[in-house]
């Protein structure tokens, strides 16, 4: 099993009562909320935790993209990913990704992630998301209901880019460039592998298998929840004819590892409370711009609706077809109940061990993400979460799916080809 | 109220319907945001003197998918035409609302020769950053008939699943008719229809509702400072946006008079 440690980067030090003051944490969040002089201090040591991570001894980090977001401070992840290729010497690098319909040409991901992969020596995971409706459509002005189409185009763009090795005109529905022809090229051959963060979307299921990609499942609401979701993914494999390779899959979970229960929940509650409080707090106003969601996902949502209140069950909490807009409105908020409905894991090294091991066997995943910075967590718990994970429960379920191959794995450069990185000394460039 | 006749066209491969009541004159009608899922008394009233013929936009009830294969403002503009053509409306009367307003504007102004008199309900395809339009993409569920209409029931009454349909197909149908709307008009509903709008040759009647809350009445007079054909303005006061809705006799009033 790989254990890869994701940063969402949330800004601190949103108010106490920012649910009750502000409608949204996303799209219209108010300027007035941020500091940057704190985001300074804040930024900073979140890149020195993505590194404490890496020296910890998890498989990656990772990053991913958000804009005009409380919760996420990375509308540019490759900035990110490329400042960690410098600090960092044998960790992959999971960028998680770039929303391809949003870079204009597409071809600039095709570049920054050949960069990215070529500074790190070859260990870059390339993440395609289509993007949130917030990020895409509201914060970026994308039209919904062209932006699936031009995401696909984009990845037929962004591959043929890495591919070809001639210079190219490219027809598209959506894109004309007359000379494609992308220096630095990745290092990765024929390119990095290519992971596609989604929901419950047979359409990318189906894609995602079709393609040979990793589909990941970025939720906030636990592994619980995720069951509906991953079965109806392992089935589609399986009529797809598809292996059960555990690897053809990544989840992402919030985890909060301590000594003991009791101290876990002291230490972990106020954060958690933070995230799903403050940081999931989403206007509805935005939870579904028209054509975002597929006919088809409507459809197969609908028809879910529809049995399940013949069945007389109107489930509980968030549906797993309802846009995660809608879903963050009706989330558990108090830790009491965070940890009830499983959307965090958090317990002793044992007990945190143990329920991963549900995780993985039951949902059948191989690259776990896991949030163990969330919501104001300072720095330092962050640190001492992380390397008691590393520590205590990492070796206990890295054995894990053992007989399957991860054939999603970056390939870098063998270790005595790749250049040496300088110890960073800043007070050198004062002499 | 009874039913009009239905027949079917096909518009760049969707088939696409076409609603026809009563008799006299040709009088056209393209719905506004939302379409229409259902025949409206603002068709009436115009079938007591008129032939009303109401074709379907695409992605629009009515309309099928067709809205999936327009990419650019002039895909949409020809298969605008292309209605206008098969729903034997070319050279009659011409009454647009909202979304359908835009597009009925835009004919009259690139084919002359299709469109008699053009009566416009708050148009689509302006957008003024002293006065931005309400975005009716980013609006909680419950909020849209407010939105829409001054008296919200009238809209929800629009929007309402009538008893044997499709439970599945009917919420699905809606969504795809915003869905069509924002396919040319994401985000602000700005398609620059002020640089066409004196290309118009035809009469043109201005009609907007006092109450409007998507698209303010100063609207109104940013269309008719650009029109250079004899125009008419009518601020009707109750209604909102599609004011067809909310003031059915008054605005079929307005219309009638002004095409007479």
């Amino acid at each position: 099993m790989k254990f890869l440690w994701f940063h969402l980067m949330p800004y601190k030090e949103l108010p106490e009562d920012f649910k009750e003051k502000h409608p949204s944490v996303w799209v219209d969040i108010h300027s007035s909320l941020f500091d940057p002089a704190r985001a300074h201090h804040m930024y900073n040591e979140f890149l020195d935790e993505l590194e404490f991570a890496a020296a910890c001894g998890f498989d990656a980090i990772c990053c991913n993209e958000h804009h005009s977001n409380g919760y996420g401070l990375m509308p540019s992840p490759n900035l990110i990913a490329s400042a960690l290729a410098r600090r960092t010497t044998d960790t992959a690098i999971c960028v998680l990704g770039n929303s391809l319909a949003l870079y204009n040409p597409p071809t600039r991901v095709a570049e920054e992630f050949a960069m990215i992969d070529c500074i790190s020596g070859g260990r870059l995971i390339a993440g395609f998301p289509v993007g949130t409706p917030m990020d895409t459509t509201y914060a970026y002005g994308a039209n919904p209901s062209h932006l699936r189409d031009r995401y696909y185009e984009a990845h037929d763009l962004v591959l043929r880019a890495w591919k070809e090795k001639e210079t190219f005109a490219f027809n598209g529905r959506y894109n004309q460039q007359r000379y494609v022809n992308i220096w630095p090229r990745p290092i990765q051959q024929p390119h990095p592998p290519i992971w596609i963060p989604g929901a419950g979307s047979v359409e990318t299921w189906r894609w995602a298998a079709e393609m040979d990609y990793v589909f990941c499942y970025l939720s906030y609401y636990g592994y619980k929840m995720a069951q509906n979701v991953m079965q109806g993914f392992w089935e589609e494999m399986a009529r797809l004819g598809k292996d059960r390779n555990p690897y053809r899959a990544g989840f992402a979970q919030v985890v909060g590892v301590a000594e003991s229960r009791q101290q876990a929940l002291d230490l972990y509650s106020g954060p958690a409370e933070y995230f799903y409080g403050r940081c999931l707090h989403v206007d509805p106003r935005f939870a579904g711009p028209p054509g975002y969601v597929t006919e088809a996902t409507q459809r197969a949502g609908i028809e879910s609706q529809v049995k399940l209140a013949a069945e007389g069950n109107g489930g509980s909490g968030p549906s797993t077809n309802a846009s995660s807009a809608t879903k963050m409105q009706s989330l558990a908020r108090d830790m009491k109940n965070i940890v009830a409905n499983g959307y965090v894991i958090v317990g002793s090294p044992d007990e945190v061990t143990e329920q991963l091991h549900e995780l993985a066997t039951t949902l059948n995943i191989g690259q776990l993400m896991l949030l163990m910075q969330f919501g104001n967590l300072s720095s330092e718990a962050t640190k001492y979460n992380t390397r008691l994970f590393a520590e205590k429960v990492m070796p206990k379920l890295k054995g894990l799916f053992a007989d399957w191959e991860n054939r999603w794995w970056p390939r870098p450069m063998e270790k005595w080809q790749r250049a040496t990185l300088p110890a960073f000394m800043p007070q050198a460039a004062a002499h | 109220m009874t039913e009009p006749d239905t027949t079917t066209i096909d518009i760049n491969g969707y088939p696409t319907r076409v609603w026809r009541k009563g008799s006299g004159p040709k009088i056209g009608f393209l719905a506004g945001y939302g379409g229409l899922p259902r025949w409206i008394p603002f068709l009436d009233r115009l079938a007591e003197t008129r032939t009303v013929i109401v074709p379907s936009l695409p992605g629009f009830p009515g309309g099928d998918r067709g809205h999936s294969v327009l990419d650019s403002q002039l895909d949409w503009l020809l298969a605008v035409r292309d209605l206008i053509d098969k729903a034997e409306l070319a050279g009659g009367d011409l009454v647009g609302s909202s979304v359908g307003g835009s597009f009925a504007a835009e004919l009259a102004a690139v084919w002359p020769d299709k469109v008699k008199r053009l009566a416009l309900i708050a148009p689509f395809g302006l957008f003024d950053e002293q006065a931005p339009a309400t975005d009716p993409w980013a609006q909680k569920q419950d909020d849209i008939a407010g939105l829409m209409t001054a008296q919200p029931d009238v809209y929800k009454a629009l929007k309402r699943m009538p008893s044997g349909a499709n439970s599945i197909e009917w919420p699905i149908e809606q969504t795809r008719a915003a869905e069509a709307a924002a396919r040319i008009f994401w985000p602000l509903g700005n398609t620059r229809l002020e640089r066409r709008l004196p290309l118009i040759k035809a009469p043109t009647l201005i009609l907007w509702g006092a109450e409007d809350r998507l698209l303010p009445t100063s609207y109104a007079d940013a269309v008719v400072r650009a029109l250079r054909a004899r125009t008419e303005t009518r601020i009707i006061a109750g209604a909102g946006h599609l004011a067809e809705l909310d003031k059915p006799d008054e605005v079929a009033a307005a219309i009638l008079s002004f095409m007479s």
